[in-house]
């Protein structure tokens, strides 16, 4: 892979920029092309929905701007930063500055109550105990769930689990949300406010929002909707 | 700042039964660790404590025992008695007891057979030169009498040694007439008789052992050469402390057994701890990946999950602490090869037996929890939340 080949006057106002990026993966002797030659570039304060069928390649190259896996070819500048140039501890530390992960199935760490799961990201941080707490409780109240701090997730409804999940992608304040269908293991009531949340993040805390999903009712939400389908990104509609 | 140390109690917490079936593992361990420590550090204390650094044990030449045949000739005797250094008592007489050593076999009162048992033959300043052993019952032995004073330990473990009770050796029925409480010293393993009915019972012109009180430890050192290096009485001087030292050996084979099985023990206790760690891993994977996500470092993982096993380890042996304390100060006995007796002493959970039981379970869970942690922290992202 080739070293950042994008104009930096570029980068001000792009958050992501991807060229032809490949990530082909090699199961036993079949070599599986998750995406093929994908070129997108997503604007600070965009909120765009990425949607395709299962296995089209919508969360590798979620996980790709999120740092967490690589591509096999092609470049990739996330913030202005070639991201896959940083040790596996750089990577951990830059994503805990900027991004914000939001999960399908939530991933809260079932032991631990919404207020500790959403101090997590912080404690990562040089706040001090008070200023964790004030910057939690925010959070929480952002999503309206303040009243739910000492709850446990299995406490909770799925939509207010999911809640807690933004609370705790926010709290940080990142740059840049990633969402991976957020919405997918919500009844609708559940997902509209959590859609609503999203968009109000976008809109009122301008939070670039790159969110993953299949349903066609989420993704009017975003600015801009972009299809992939086996591994190439369709042109814009 | 890591993982909160809260995530991995309330971890084990949520895994009960895994957590209590691998602490319990654990325990058992600890447990047979402990009175291995237990039962050496009571077998030290009682050799350790009844030397004196003031006081010189006198044998024959080449004798290591009080046991061994021959030993101090009453013309020797005479000739220690006016070494210089030599402590006095109130009234000016030298500390310096001649002593003589018998065996007798004894039945144990829990009907598990008969044992040797040492008698310990001594004039009244013997006991005055031993003042931390006191009388708690009856009287001392009489002078010139078929008399004996038995101790607490061979008390409550011998038939035949309560007030008033006999015992049969030399020419005649000797009567118990007292106990008394040594302490934990080797003593507690000896019955004490007078040394001049002994001698005439069985026709003893030498003394098994003299013992030699020096006015302070220092000169007991010179004392100990001077009886060593004069040529003319043919004897062997020792500070009584090396002596009892020496016989701490008899718990070696305890010691050897022991360890072997302690140390299989915890390696199978490492892999009950390892199998349970590994299930943590396994059972948490999208917890692990979302706390790296979220930007915990891989060494943060694997330095919580050690630490889970570690506080995994440290419940053990709290509970092999606690099944061991019933035992705390149970009286055993065993083979003594220096005196060919029964060595009684006590189990003894010291400081530092529950110290180093501490950290032999901490070891246990360190490696156990080590290779499952370093799994934890290698394991990759995208495929733990796939899966």
């Amino acid at each position: 892979m080739s070293t950042a080949t994008v104009p930096h006057t570029a980068t001000q106002t792009k958050v992501v920029q991807a060229r032809n990026v490949s990530k082909v993966f090699k199961r036993d002797a079949f070599e599986v092309k998750a995406l093929d030659e994908v070129s997108l570039e997503i604007a600070a304060g965009e909120f765009l929905a990425l949607m395709g069928p299962s296995g089209s390649g919508k969360t590798t190259l979620l996980n790709m701007i999120a740092a967490i896996d690589r591509p096999t070819s092609g470049d990739l500048l996330v913030l202005g930063e070639n991201i896959f140039r940083f040790s596996d501890g750089q990577s951990a530390r830059w994503r805990n500055e900027h991004i914000g992960y939001v999960f399908q199935t939530f991933n809260l760490i079932p032991v631990l109550t919404a207020f500790e799961n959403v101090e997590l990201p912080l404690l990562l941080t040089k706040l001090s105990a008070q200023q964790r707490r004030d910057h939690v409780m925010t959070a929480l109240k952002l999503v309206g769930l303040e009243d739910r701090v000492n709850h446990l997730p299995k406490q909770l409804s799925g939509g207010q689990e999911q809640r807690v999940a933004i609370a705790r992608a926010i709290v940080s304040d990142p740059t840049l949300l990633l969402a991976d269908e957020p919405t997918g293991d919500l009844d609708s009531h559940s997902a509209t406010e959590v859609l609503d949340i999203l968009k109000r993040l976008n809109e009122d805390s301008h939070k670039t929002v790159v969110m993953v999903t299949h349903d066609p009712h989420a993704a009017s939400y975003a600015h801009v909707t972009r299809h992939l389908e086996k591994g190439m990104l369709l042109p814009p509609a | 700042m890591a993982i909160p140390i809260s995530y991995n109690i309330r971890n084990l917490r949520l895994r009960k039964g895994a957590t209590v079936m691998t602490a319990l593992g654990i325990a058992l361990t600890v447990t047979i660790a402990i009175f291995i420590m237990a039962l050496l550090a009571g077998l030290r204390d009682a050799f350790a404590t009844t030397g004196d650094a003031r006081t010189v044990l006198v044998l024959r030449k080449g004798s290591t025992s009080e046991l061994a045949a021959g030993g101090v000739s009453r013309d020797a005797m005479q000739v220690l008695k006016d070494l210089p250094g030599i402590a006095k008592n109130s009234q000016g007489e030298p500390l310096i007891s001649g002593e003589n050593i018998l065996v007798i076999v004894l039945p144990r009162k829990d009907g598990t057979g008969d044992v040797n048992v040492t008698i310990r033959f001594l004039a009244p300043v013997g006991l005055e030169m031993r003042p931390k052993v006191k009388l708690i019952s009856g009287r001392w032995f009489t002078p010139g009498q078929r008399e004996v004073v038995v101790s607490k330990s061979i008390h409550e473990r011998f038939a035949h040694t309560n007030l008033g009770d006999t015992v049969f050796f030399g020419k005649g029925n000797w009567t118990v007439v007292g106990i008394f409480d040594s302490g934990s010293s080797a003593h507690e393993s000896e019955i004490w008789g007078d040394i001049n009915q002994i001698a005439s019972d069985l026709d003893r012109s030498q003394y098994s052992s003299v013992l030699i009180q020096a006015t302070d430890p220092a000169t007991a050192v010179a004392l100990k050469n001077r009886v060593s290096d004069d040529q003319r009485l043919k004897l062997n001087g020792m500070l009584e402390s090396d002596y009892y030292a020496e016989q701490t050996k008899s718990g070696n084979p305890i010691k050897f057994v022991g360890t072997v099985v302690a140390i299989i023990m915890a390696i199978g206790s490492c892999f009950a701890a390892m199998n349970t760690m590994y299930a943590a891993v396994a059972y948490r994977a999208r917890e692990i990946a979302t706390l790296r996500i979220i930007g915990f470092s891989r060494p943060s993982i694997l330095t919580s999950f050690v630490f889970e096993s570690l506080l995994l380890s440290l419940l053990g042996a709290l509970a092999g602490i606690v099944l061991m304390l019933p035992f705390n100060g149970m009286t055993t006995g065993t083979s003594n090869p220096v005196t060919f007796s029964e060595a009684v002493f006590s189990l003894r959970m010291t400081p530092g037996v529950v110290t180093a039981a501490v950290i032999f379970a901490m070891i246990m869970g360190l490696f156990g929890g080590l290779a499952p942690a370093w799994h934890a922290a290698r394991q990759n992202i995208v495929g733990a939340l796939r899966d």
